[in-house]
């Protein structure tokens, strides 16, 4: 039987983002070389978020991209049917820029190969860091860490995590699952 | 769907419009691939595709092979000219030859009509038909029918003729499959020489007047006269069928709405298109090349995703 189980909820998700924002003006203030890239499908929500409140709080434009990885995998041809790809729009060269990859989950680290792979296709960035929402622990395929965690949860491999967005017409925050 | 079904791209006969859609989609993402700084992808990175042109082509072996080095798959080229072809060997053992040397892909261009069938037929690697006689073309009539859902966001109920040498033409027939598929309507427009006699079973219109065919469309997709394929004369000269079927910019001006124009190259300048059409804002012929390589990435991709590691 499938269990569910909440574990941030929409008042923790807002303080979790707060937090992030701050760890990030704290390292790129004012903001004038760093840009912002949600991987698809799902990051880019928490990306939109981010950008949002980096603006509120700086009063300046950050750069938004929404990168897509599909083409990058390195497990193209072990699925049973291919990946639809998701749009990719970098309005903006990365050439010598810090770059903030911004995802919900880090889980294998796969996802994050791929998108440093596609991402300097727009160029070569000074410095790369990851933010993420959630970080599944203990399940690294490859050497891959997040330098701004929202939370980290100990997770088996038969679990489930999930994020929801209301931009998704979904409710906001996080659930730990049975596959 | 996201899996094409068959392992071959044969001719549009074969494809559903849901298989046309999801080339479609994925064309979209790799259009978006090649307008970046780097416009390579390493999706095919081990997958050795082999281009086997028995005829002449330029375009479409350009945008094939460009389409595959922007895969990052490992390309072999062979045409038959200077080949051992002609001292005799069949089409079986030629490509046999190229496949014992691990090729996984045959894009294959031939002059006979079906031989992309036979060779699917006796091969394991993936078979993508560049062009069988006057058969069929698929990756023209998809570049084609992509390049008006681009244009326009939709194929459906669009009026598209196609005018010109439609009797010799795998484009022809290759457009009409396809864009019956995706629910367009199609008028064909030719002198009476050049029109095959079955064409009105294939469910489209027929007329002999340019001008009629011109005001009656949105979109013209305007073929070569094949010289090259022509035994006998069908019509008198090329200076009348300019004069009765080429398409000058006046004549466009003087239709009651703008229309669009279509050309799968390479053009006669001066027979079936004029330099002030070919060159104006009304064609998107530069557009269909560009669109070709994003369609040609995406057969390829979808195909060799049936490749399993």
């Amino acid at each position: 039987m499938k269990q569910t189980k909440q574990i941030i909820d929409q008042p923790l998700l807002e303080v979790m983002l707060d937090r992030l924002c701050q760890q990030l003006l704290e390292n790129h203030t004012p903001f004038d070389n760093t840009v912002l890239l949600g991987l698809q499908p799902r990051g880019i929500h928490l990306a939109d978020r981010i950008k949002a409140r980096l603006e509120e709080i700086t009063g300046h434009n950050v750069p938004l991209g929404y990168l897509d990885t599909t083409f990058h995998r390195d497990d193209f041809r072990r699925r049973s049917t291919p990946l639809a790809a998701s749009t990719t729009k970098v309005p903006f060269l990365i050439e010598e820029k810090k770059v903030i990859l911004i995802d919900d989950v880090l889980y294998t680290g796969r996802t994050v190969r791929a998108a440093m792979d596609a991402m300097i296709t727009f160029g070569r960035p000074t410095t790369v860091e990851l933010l993420v929402l959630v970080n599944r622990k203990y399940a690294r395929h490859l050497p891959v860490e997040a330098d701004y965690v929202g939370r980290a949860v100990n997770t088996l491999d038969t679990q489930r995590i999930e994020v929801q967005w209301k931009e998704k017409g979904e409710e906001d925050g996080v659930w730990l699952s049975n596959k | 769907m996201n899996a094409l079904r068959s392992k071959h791209l044969l001719g549009i006969k074969d494809l559903s419009s849901e298989e046309i859609q999801l080339i479609f989609q994925t064309a979209d993402s790799f259009k978006e691939v090649i307008n970046r700084p780097i416009k390579k992808v390493p999706s095919l990175r081990d997958i050795t595709i082999a281009n086997v042109f028995f005829e002449n082509s330029t375009r479409t072996r350009l945008s094939f092979e460009l389409a595959e080095k922007r895969l990052s798959a490992d390309v072999v080229n062979f045409s038959s000219s200077g080949s051992s072809v002609k001292k005799g060997e069949t089409l079986l053992d030629t490509v046999n030859n190229i496949l014992a040397m691990k090729v996984d892909m045959v894009v294959m261009r031939h002059a006979s009509p079906g031989a992309p069938h036979f060779l699917a037929k006796h091969i394991d690697a993936n078979v993508v038909n560049a062009g069988d006689g006057t058969h069929e073309h698929p990756t023209q009539a998809l570049l084609d029918t992509y390049s008006i859902y681009s244009k326009y966001g939709s194929v459906e109920g669009k009026k598209v003729a196609i005018i010109g040498d439609i009797l010799h033409s795998r484009v022809a027939l290759s457009n009409i499959f396809a864009l019956k598929k995706l629910g367009a309507e199609v008028m064909v427009c030719g002198p009476a020489t050049l029109l095959p006699r079955y064409i009105k079973s294939l469910g489209v219109k027929v007329s002999l007047d340019v001008r009629e065919t011109l005001e009656w469309c949105d979109i013209a997709n305007v073929l070569r006269i094949q010289l090259e394929r022509q035994q006998v004369k069908y019509f008198p000269s090329l200076r009348e069928y300019s004069l009765y079927y080429g398409i000058n910019l006046e004549l466009l001006n003087s239709l009651s709405k703008p229309i669009t124009i279509m050309h799968p190259g390479p053009i006669n300048r001066g027979v079936e298109l004029n330099s002030d059409v070919a060159d104006s804002e009304h064609a998107i012929i530069l557009e269909q090349v560009e669109n070709g390589v994003a369609v040609r990435m995406a057969v390829l991709y979808l195909l060799a995703s049936q490749h399993k590691d």
